[in-house]
């Protein structure tokens, strides 16, 4: 089977600033894929430019192709992408407060989903809207309602609804759960599951939560400073990690750890742009040497390796 | 809903109440006696008596404000104490006047200023917005009266199109009316127009970067579709206060504009009732005055619930 989502040498620049690099990213067919990493890694970017929903003056480049459209999408047209946006790919945000229009009801928004990509006509789109409801377990009395008659969960509920209107073959979804409360998170997670399992849709997943990661995901990306430092399968990145950002990622939200302080991976996150040549954590990284300077080589297979001098895991590093 | 409608309508009615007791007070505090200005300094005692007591004078001021507000209730806005003309049928006449020329400033004032308004936020970087912008800066700098006469200047002098003045009733010529109303009509609405779209600019402006306004483009509406269906209702709440206040301005400030193209209209009975000193035309005048804006408000507040559905629950 195809993959569905293929990205190649995907870079975001704002002016002459670089804020994401050299991304190459495969998400395959029914596949559920994490992208992982702190505030600035440029997750966001990544998803927004697969998307072509950057901000006025931030530019794309590189390559990124779905599947079933036969065109390039970075610097396609408005025309060609709105064709594709949310029909082929479709996104739920990580805001749900602000996400849906505050005059406007329910069962409008979701309908509508369905009305521009003519999937449904107008009666019918109504009845498939009260269905999509349903299958995010919100009552048939939610189509008349206005967004700020319900809390955050059911909002971002409504969101998942509209996004999965059209089955797409790819679900984007950033941070969908970072501004919930506890209680509801495990619910809309399991929606959004379900949501793409129902649909064999694939699912890319972005946040800073390694919990939620591999509870969700199958496979992980790692960003760091705009680049992917490392990939594979959640099991094997989570239990021998090769980049020295992913050990300390693990070892800071560890919480089972036997020493009385909290791990911590020193220093901050560069602001954007301020990333050191060469590798991009080497200021924060403990392993680092003069050898950092150069840019690490990518070790392994594509969808499964690092990028790092001195990896983890290697006894003689 | 209902409540919320009750709740207006409570406002409405209680704000014109205070505003009528006020607007009495006002003129009952003024130093003189209305007869006595009335008649003149040199008029004898006895003939002032003789007025006061028959337009009521002599009774104690609750009395004259009760049968004043009476008389407002059915329409009937007294008698003229200087020229003994009854009051209502001249108001009515001049409010008709000045109605249809605020209206019609009005609506060229929105049609100005919702696409321009649209637009200029649309490209607020590139160089057709910024023109229009430098436009609309020159259109609020300049008062009502000088784009009048500007108008005159051009149009009526030079060109000879329309008529520099006069005012037909609708019901006598319509041809005529229309003639006559647009130049008067365009010096309102220009410049109100140039105002408000500096409004339309920045509500516009602010809809743009909701969140909402992205996720209607996640779903495959394009930048203007997605600004149509989803911007502009959010985006009219704030412009419709605006219009709310133009409108009250309006109604006031059309009596420069009447007085350019020689109109009769409400403001300029306002001052011929101040010049002869026809202290109860004026109060009448205030008083309908007064009435219209509370309406306006009134109507704005309607409004905003229509738009906003988090406005519908009573606060």
């Amino acid at each position: 089977m195809n993959d569905v989502l293929t990205v190649r040498g995907l870079s975001v620049t704002v002016r002459d600033t670089a804020l994401v690099s050299d991304v190459d990213l495969t998400v395959g067919a029914g596949e559920r894929v994490g992208l992982i990493g702190e505030s600035g890694s440029g997750k966001s970017l990544t998803a927004l430019s697969i998307l072509g929903l950057l901000p006025e003056d931030v530019r794309a480049g590189g390559s990124v192709r779905l599947d079933g459209v036969d065109h390039e999408m970075v610097g396609a047209n408005e025309r060609r992408m709105s064709r594709v946006r949310g029909r082929d790919i479709a996104m739920v945000f990580q805001e749900p407060m602000t996400a849906l229009n505050p005059t406007m009801r329910i069962g409008d928004q979701i309908a509508e989903s369905m009305l521009i990509h003519k999937t449904l006509a107008k009666p019918a789109a109504r009845t498939a809207a009260a269905d999509l409801l349903e299958r995010v377990q919100l009552p048939a009395e939610t189509l008349r309602a206005y967004p700020h008659q319900l809390s955050g969960g059911q909002r971002q509920r409504v969101v998942l609804a509209l996004a999965l209107a059209n089955d797409p073959a790819l679900l984007i979804c950033d941070e969908p759960t970072t501004a919930l409360d506890v209680t509801v998170q495990a619910l809309v997670l399991d929606l959004i599951v379900r949501g793409v399992v129902d649909r064999s849709s694939a699912l890319l997943f972005i946040t800073h939560d390694l919990a939620v990661v591999a509870t969700v995901c199958e496979r992980v990306l790692v960003m760091y400073g705009g680049r992917v430092v490392e990939a594979g399968p959640v099991n094997e990145v989570f239990t021998r990690p090769r980049h020295r950002y992913t050990e300390g990622l693990l070892a800071a939200s560890d919480l089972e750890t036997t020493s009385r302080r909290l791990t911590t991976i020193p220093g901050n996150v560069p602001p954007a742009g301020r990333f050191p040549s060469g590798c991009v954590f080497r200021t924060r990284c403990a392993h680092a040497t003069a050898l950092c300077e150069e840019t690490p080589e990518w070790t392994g297979s594509e969808t499964e390796g690092f990028a790092c001098h001195h990896p983890a895991g290697v006894t003689n590093a | 809903m209902i409540l919320r409608l009750i709740e207006r309508t409570g406002v409405f009615l209680v704000s014109l109440a205070v505003s009528s007791v006020l607007v009495f007070a006002f003129m009952a505090v003024l130093p003189g006696d209305p007869a006595r200005v009335a008649l003149g300094v040199n008029a004898s005692d006895e003939a002032v008596a003789e007025l006061r007591r028959q337009f009521g004078l002599d009774r104690p001021l609750p009395t004259q404000y009760f049968d004043w507000l009476g008389g407002l209730l059915h329409g009937d806005l007294g008698t003229s104490y200087v020229s003994k003309v009854a009051i209502g049928p001249q108001v009515f006449d001049r409010l008709q006047v000045t109605l249809w020329l605020v209206v019609a400033g009005m609506i060229i004032a929105l049609v100005v200023a919702a696409p321009a308004g649209t637009v200029m936020a649309a490209r607020h970087r590139k160089i057709s917005g910024l023109a229009l912008s430098a436009f609309s800066q020159v259109g609020v700098a300049v008062p009502a009266f000088l784009a009048g006469i500007l108008l005159i200047v051009v149009f009526a002098v030079r060109l000879g199109w329309l008529p520099a003045n006069g005012w037909t009733p609708p019901a006598q010529d319509p041809a005529m009316f229309l003639k006559q109303l647009i130049l008067p009509a365009l010096s309102l609405g220009l410049v109100q127009g140039a105002v408000l779209t500096r409004y339309v600019r920045s509500a516009v402006l602010e809809v743009l970067r909701e969140d909402y306004l992205r996720t209607a483009r996640a779903k495959g509406l394009r930048p203007f579709q997605a600004l149509w269906r989803h911007g502009l209702r959010n985006a009219a709440v704030p412009v419709v206060t605006v219009l709310g206040l133009q409108l009250a301005t309006l109604l006031i400030g059309a009596v420069v504009v009447e007085r350019v193209f020689v109109i009769p209209g409400l403001g300029s009975l306002l001052l011929d009732g101040v010049s002869n000193r026809d202290l109860l035309l004026v109060q009448d005048v205030v008083m309908v005055l007064v009435i219209a804006v509370l309406l306006v408000n009134f109507v704005v507040d309607l409004l905003y619930v229509a738009l906003d559905p988090r406005l519908r629950t009573a606060s």
